[in-house]
């Protein structure tokens, strides 16, 4: 059995992302995103490598989608509209209600640069119409083999990681993910998971950043200075995710430093988007579900719609446009008007696409920018990058990976060179082998495979019943989350010698069979016979050596009653001091250490001594041992030690004589 | 598996009880409160000084009494008790390892149960339950305070009404609440738990969502799944590691606000307890009912998913929804007649999802008749219940989801709030009701048993009017409820809103379901018709019913690279191995894995031995080894052939064999040489 992964984007880069994984006869698309770094065929990944015969239906199982940005989701109005799949598509409901939005923005922004649309407003509502909402945690059945569940994944409202299982095989498809909260997202969380792949984003594969508050103040900073100056701040963004978080920081900011510099956002479809958010407040922070009764945060005060006769108006103010990263649309047309002051001040995300305007003006400080070869754009004005991301840092990518601790791991989402030392990483300190495969490659994966036996009552009852070395695996590690709200999920875990009393019998024709040992010779018919070894052997005193010369009566007539349990004791404390580990039980006259067993010996021709060990005289005291099969490394043990050891006896039965 | 009917259902208001023992896990489903006995007390203090003492003039008094027909003074006016489930007393809450809650009316009783000292059951309910359960308990407490406002605090821990001689001399009505049908249930009468006992249960449940997995000790696999009665309401499926169960509880097909049933997710369960259904008394005949199960069609039942859909639309066919709609519409022309003609309208119903759909079509028939009528609610907790409908997408009904998804509002109630159609206000006496009073008028406001909250001031405002309008629920006793309230000349409606599964679903749904053993209320039996490929169990109230177990073994799963790594031995007819490795009880699987940490290298040496040694042989295998000896006969071996004997050793070293019929002794000096010797014993018998 093995799981096939074909990244059909994604794979090296960032954008478009798009695998689809085979799984036990199941086959599942994750994400279906765009390239916003294209236009032209390259924007979209490659379906034929699905089907040649474009029979979509029948070569996926279904299509899952982690959240709305487009690089994820961009591509899926094309894929069931144009190119006809008509499977079921997954996301959370906070997805599903937000992505038409982010997808009519994209293709009206389209529309304004003049190319072809490839997909149409109609083509977004009919798309939209096969999406199955799921809600976090709820495991879904999407046939008789295959299930799924969501589980929180931060980043954007409704972000969501994917678990998928099917038969033996289990995998977790991450998305975009962040596992620190932000201002309205909770930090990323899921259980602990037998998993045989995790493929993880890795956007931020050698980064690690530190406090998100300091840099959320240095935003503030260049936002206050600029328009305290009479700038004019441009804040290009998708309208959904970003936008609402940098607006409730501005907004808390605005408040605090009572300003009443304008907030603007370029179209209604911000605005809109709050109406969703409000509904939709069980899938944010909890700081701000809290908050909820007596303000809605996404209530903005000092917000406004935009209108192009303002872009050259007199005085400062701030405006969220869309789309982000200046890849086209409105954005882009302010960029050309406001660029060349230097007054004003564009912010630009943590990651920008290569090819689009954002990506040229983060690599280098340009001070020209080429948009076709007719047009050109002075940028004087100052540029001031966001150095906080919903996306985790290469932290929280090594923290998830060893979490889950899948078999395999394969890397997404990221840059070429820094998802190769992160490979490496993986590999070396987490010891988990690991792929970053390009678009279009194939990795194949191998996966675990169960048979399945009837386990007898005696046998797990033997398992469950507690013991010294049972482990109960700690709850509070059973579920990741970078908050502290994690759900404990106890579950049991035997690793010691209860489970080799398990036997396994396979008998043709019939299911295997687990028993405890005890019940195999009644199932087989059989009469137990008993493998023991026995050993008689001589201990040296002190006392006999001393005493012999003042001719007192013989060792065996002292050797009664409470002096063998001295002895006895005596050596229980010796081999209690020597022994790391075994029970060792006082038993008065005897001594026993799991099955071996120990006591004084004084019969003269007793059976289990061997004649020509030691002399058998009266200087000796003999002890007489037998133990099973089992133990017998212990035995050894015990009698090495009390062959080297010298029975410390002379003060106490000086007494009694 | 046991199973203990504690209490039958009664209805939307009151849920069953049952407890379920299940691999050695005692279970609780649900922990109601029997909220219909509140009518045993009267809500108005009485100037008829009925308690004064119990002088034989009283006694004599309250004799005549009980033969003349029941009135306001024959209720008890003291501070109410609340009535539990009875036999849930009888059993140690210490014991109880999990709680299962199925709706905000099974949640009531809760509280009596965590507050228990040694109770540690896990607890679990849903996100939406949880919330609604906690709001109703919140207001239940403070209708109570309200109430203890009149009468003040009892004195005594002990109220005189539950003494006997009090007791003994009441009207049969009012015995028979106080008392139950079988004149036991004295004992579960409960003085109302606290605010702060409301809080600690809060903070001791765990929430899920719908579908969601809760693994308890790593063996039971416990999920919810909608029933469409009431937003967060569910049907369980515990899965464990010897039987799966789906517990059925009041279930609604199609619901208008709620998700609906979901009963596709509670399919390949091998046991069906049916627990709670709709039924309009006895009136719900099912001969006249075409909808019977035909068993032949059921012989062909195969599992394809074309089946499913039919099955599934037979069981949507008559769709409830539209009916219950109607009714809506109809209490709202009442009201509409009613506030026209200068009455107002007082609904104490208690159900969110009759409210939220009476608001809605209220106000759409108010507006389109130019009724300027208002419409108040007034609770303690409806503003909280009335905004948190708004955020809750994922536990309502298709049509509601779509709303989401289109960007209005989940329901109409925000906006004519902002609107000022409807206002709501926390109680009687804010100050904003009394400046925005105004009648007629349409008031929503608890409890529906008309003993607590401020439907009880208001009734005693309107009951006079015989323009005005009262809503109940059928199923509350009419006659008992409104004693305090004689002489009334107000209107009564009292409508049935469906709360369940109706009798006649039950045979399509297990067709659907195809569990192989049902548990089925014995006093329904009657009613319905099950096929013989379902074995049925009859269940009774305070019976325990023991269901023999369908599979002897548990399951385990061995990862094929770690068994292809054990040590086999071929015998006779089977092959055996000892296992190796570590064992996960996780989700309730059982899972044997490669241990993380090899072993180390552990002698491969049978620890069990069976057969019988032949001297000889082992003596041959001995010298293959190069360990010689003789075999000395024992004494009484001319009268056996049995291998008994004894073996010397003398080379490399000395040692003795003692070899016997049911065991063999290996005495030797040397380490070295006795595990050579127990090597060469391992070939000549069997062992493992
Ligand atoms: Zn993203
Ligand atoms: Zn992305
Ligand atoms: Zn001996």
């Amino acid at each position: 059995m093995a799981i096939d992964c074909l990244v059909l984007g994604a794979g090296q880069e960032v954008g478009k992302s798009c695998v689809v994984v085979s799984i036990n006869g199941k086959r599942i698309m994750f994400d279906c995103g765009m390239h916003m770094g294209y236009t032209d065929s390259r924007r979209y990944p490659d379906f034929s490598l699905i089907s040649k015969t474009g029979d979509f239906d029948n070569a996926l199982t279904c299509v899952i989608i982690t959240h709305f940005h487009l690089d994820h989701i961009g591509a899926l109005p094309y894929f069931t509209e144009v190119c006809g799949y008509r499977g079921p598509v997954y996301m959370t409901y906070p997805t599903k209600a937000l992505a038409p939005l982010m997808l009519e923005d994209y293709r009206k922004n389209m529309d304004r640069r003049g190319e072809d649309g490839q997909f149409t407003s109609d083509h977004i509502t009919e798309c939209m119409k096969k999406v199955i909402p799921v809600d976090l945690k709820q495991t879904v059945q999407v046939d008789k083999d295959l299930q799924i569940r969501a589980y929180y994944a931060g980043h954007v409202l409704g972000a969501a990681m994917f678990y998928a299982k099917v038969g033996d095989a289990a995998m977790v498809y991450t998305g975009d993910y962040n596992m620190t909260p932000d201002r309205h997202l909770g930090a990323a969380q899921i259980d602990r998971l037998q998993l045989d792949l995790l493929i993880t984003e890795s956007t931020y594969a050698t980064t690690i950043r530190d406090s998100r508050y300091g840099r959320e103040r240095e935003f503030l900073k260049a936002v206050h200075n600029c328009v305290a100056a009479g700038g004019k701040v441009l804040i290009p963004t998708f309208a959904l995710g970003r936008a609402q978080e940098l607006c409730i920081l501005l907004e808390d900011y605005w408040e605090r430093m009572n300003l009443k510099v304008p907030i603007y956002f370029s179209s209604g479809l911000t605005i809109q988007a709050n109406m969703y958010y409000k509904m939709l407040i069980n899938w944010t922070s909890q700081k701000i579900k809290e908050t909820y009764a007596t303000h809605n945060a996404f209530d903005f005060k000092n917000v406004q719609n935009f209108d192009r006769s303002l872009i050259n108006a007199p005085g400062p103010c701030v405006l969220f446009a869309t789309p982000g990263m200046i890849s086209g649309g409105f954005s882009l047309e302010v960029f050309m008007q406001w660029a060349p002051s230097e007054i004003n001040l564009i912010t630009l995300p943590g990651y920008c696409v290569a090819g689009t305007i954002g990506h040229k003006l983060m690599s280098g400080k340009p001070t020209k920018i080429d948009l076709d070869k007719d047009t050109q754009v002075d940028v004087r004005c100052q540029i001031h990058q966001l150095s906080f991301s919903p996306h985790t840092d290469a932290k929280g990518i090594m923290d998830l990976v060893k979490f889950l601790s899948p078999k395999h791991a394969i890397l997404v989402h990221g840059e070429k060179p820094k998802m190769a030392t992160l490979k490496e990483r993986i590999q070396s300190e987490l010891g988990i082998q690991c792929y970053c495969p390009a678009n279009n490659d194939t990795v194949t994966i191998p996966t675990t495979h169960y048979v399945k036996a009837d386990a007898s009552d005696a046998f797990i009852k033997s398992c469950l019943n507690p013991n010294f070395k049972f482990s109960k695996s700690s709850s509070v590690d059973k579920s990741y989350s970078g908050s502290n709200d994690s759900k404990a999920i106890p579950g049991l875990q035997v690793s010691d010698e209860r489970v080799a009393e398990g036997i396994l019998v396979v008998e043709k024709g019939k299911k295997a069979k687990v028993i405890h040992q005890d019940e195999l010779l009644h199932m087989l018919g059989e009469n137990k016979h008993e493998v023991q070894f026995a050993y008689c052997f001589p201990m040296r005193t002190e006392r006999l050596e001393k005493t012999r010369s003042e001719d007192l009566p013989s060792a065996d007539d002292l050797l009664c009653g409470l002096d063998k349990c001295t002895l006895i004791s005596l050596l229980s404390t010796k081999l209690s001091n020597e022994l790391s580990d075994g029970n060792i039980q006082d038993l008065g006259e005897q001594l026993q250490v799991e099955s071996f067993c120990l006591s004084i010996c004084l019969k003269d021709n007793c059976p289990h001594r061997i004649s020509d060990s030691l002399q058998n005289d009266s200087e000796v005291v003999f002890f007489c041992c037998s133990w099973s099969v089992a133990d017998e490394m212990l035995a050894w043990k015990i009698i090495s030690i009390m062959k080297n050891y010298t029975l410390p006896l002379e003060g106490r039965l000086q007494v009694r004589i | 598996m046991k199973f203990t009917c504690l209490r039958k259902g009664g209805g939307f208001h009151f849920p069953a009880c049952h407890m379920l023992n299940v691999s050695g896990f005692r279970i609780l489903l649900d922990c109601p409160l029997d909220l219909s006995s509140l009518a045993f007390f009267s809500p108005v203090p009485v100037a008829h000084e009925a308690h004064k003492s119990l002088d034989t003039d009283s006694v004599i008094r309250k004799k005549q009494k009980m033969e003349k027909a029941l009135d306001a003074n024959d209720l008890v006016h003291a501070e109410p008790w609340y009535k539990t489930v009875k036999s849930l007393h009888l059993w140690d809450a210490s014991f109880i390892d999990v709680v299962l809650i199925s709706s905000p009316m099974g949640m009531l009783g809760l509280p009596y149960l965590t507050r228990t000292k040694d109770f540690s059951a896990k607890i679990y309910v849903t996100e939406a339950t949880a919330r609604i359960g906690q709001l109703l308990m919140e207001d239940l407490v403070s209708m109570h305070m309200e109430f203890r406002q009149f009468y003040g605090p009892e004195d005594s821990c002990f109220p005189q009404w539950l003494r006997w001689e009090e007791l003994e001399v009441l009207q049969y009505e009012m015995k028979k609440i106080a008392l139950g049908k079988d004149c036991e249930e004295l004992g579960a009468w409960m003085p109302l738990y606290s605010a702060d006992d409301v809080k600690d249960c809060m903070r001791k449940v765990q929430t899920l969502k719908y579908a969601e997995e809760a693994c308890y000790n790593g063996t039971l696999i416990i999920k919810a799944f909608s029933s469409g009665l009431e937003i967060g309401t569910c049907n369980w499926t515990i899965n464990g590691p010897k039987r799966n169960i789906a517990y059925i509880t009041n279930s609604i097909f199609v619901s208008t606000h709620a998700a609906d049933f979901d009963f596709v997710g509670l399919r390949g369960n091998d046991l069906i307890i049916y627990s709670d259904f709709f039924s309009l008394g006895a009136a719900e005949n099912m001969e006249n009912d075409n909808t019977y199960f035909d068993p032949v069609a059921s012989l062909n039942f195969s599992d394809d998913v074309n089946n499913l859909e039919e099955m599934s639309a037979s069981l949507l066919k008559d769709d409830e929804s539209t009916e219950e709609m109607e009714k809506l519409a109809f209490i709202c022309t009442c009201a509409l007649d009613s506030v026209r003609g200068g009455g107002s309208v007082l609904i104490p119903i208690d159900r969110l999802g009759i409210i939220l759909g009476l608001l809605e079509q209220m106000s759409v028939l108010l507006e389109s008749s130019s009724a300027k009528v208002p419409m108040y609610i007034i609770s303690s907790v409806a503003e909280e219940l009335l905004a948190f409908t708004n955020i809750i997408p994922e536990w309502l009904c298709k049509q509601r989801q779509e709303k989401l998804f289109s960007g209005e509002p989940l329901f109409e109630h925000a906006k004519l709030i902002k609107e000022r159609n409807i206002h709501v206000f926390p109680a009687v006496h804010s100050p904003e009701l009394l400046t925005n009073w105004q009648e007629p008028c349409i008031i929503f406001s608890p409890h529906w048993s008309l003993r607590l909250g401020p439907v009880v001031h208001l009734l005693r405002h309107w009951c006079s009017d015989p323009n005005s309008l009262l809503v109940l629920e059928s199923g509350v006793d009419a006659d008992i409820a409104l004693l305090p309230f004689k002489p009334m000349a107000m209107k009564v409606l009292q409508c049935s809103f469906l709360s369940g599964m109706r009798l006649q679903k039950v045979q399509p749904l297990l067709k659907t379901l195809q569990p192989k053993l049902v548990l089925f209320p014995k006093d329904l039996r009657c009613k319905i018709q099950i096929s013989e490929a379902n074995t049925i169990f009859l269940y009774s109230e305070s019976e325990t019913l023991r269901i023999p177990s369908s599979k002897n073994s548990t399951e385990i799963e061995i990862a094929t690279d770690l068994a292809s790594k054990f040590h086999w031995k071929t015998l006779k007819q089977e092959t055996i191995t000892r296992l190796e490795g570590e064992l996960f009880m996780d989700y309730g699987k059982h899972r044997l894995l490669s241990g993380s940490h090899p072993a180390d290298s552990k002698q491969q040496r049978p620890f069990v031995h069976w057969g019988s040694p032949d001297s000889k042989g082992l003596l041959t295998e001995l010298s293959k080894i190069g360990i010689n000896g003789t075999i000395k006969k024992v004494r009484d071996d001319t009268e056996s052939e049995s291998a008994a004997g004894v073996v010397e050793i003398h080379e490399p070293k000395k040692a003795v064999i003692h070899v016997g019929e049911t065991g063999t002794v290996i005495i030797s000096a040397d380490e070295n040489l006795a595990s050579h010797i127990v090597k060469a014993i391992d070939i000549v018998l069997d062992g493992i």
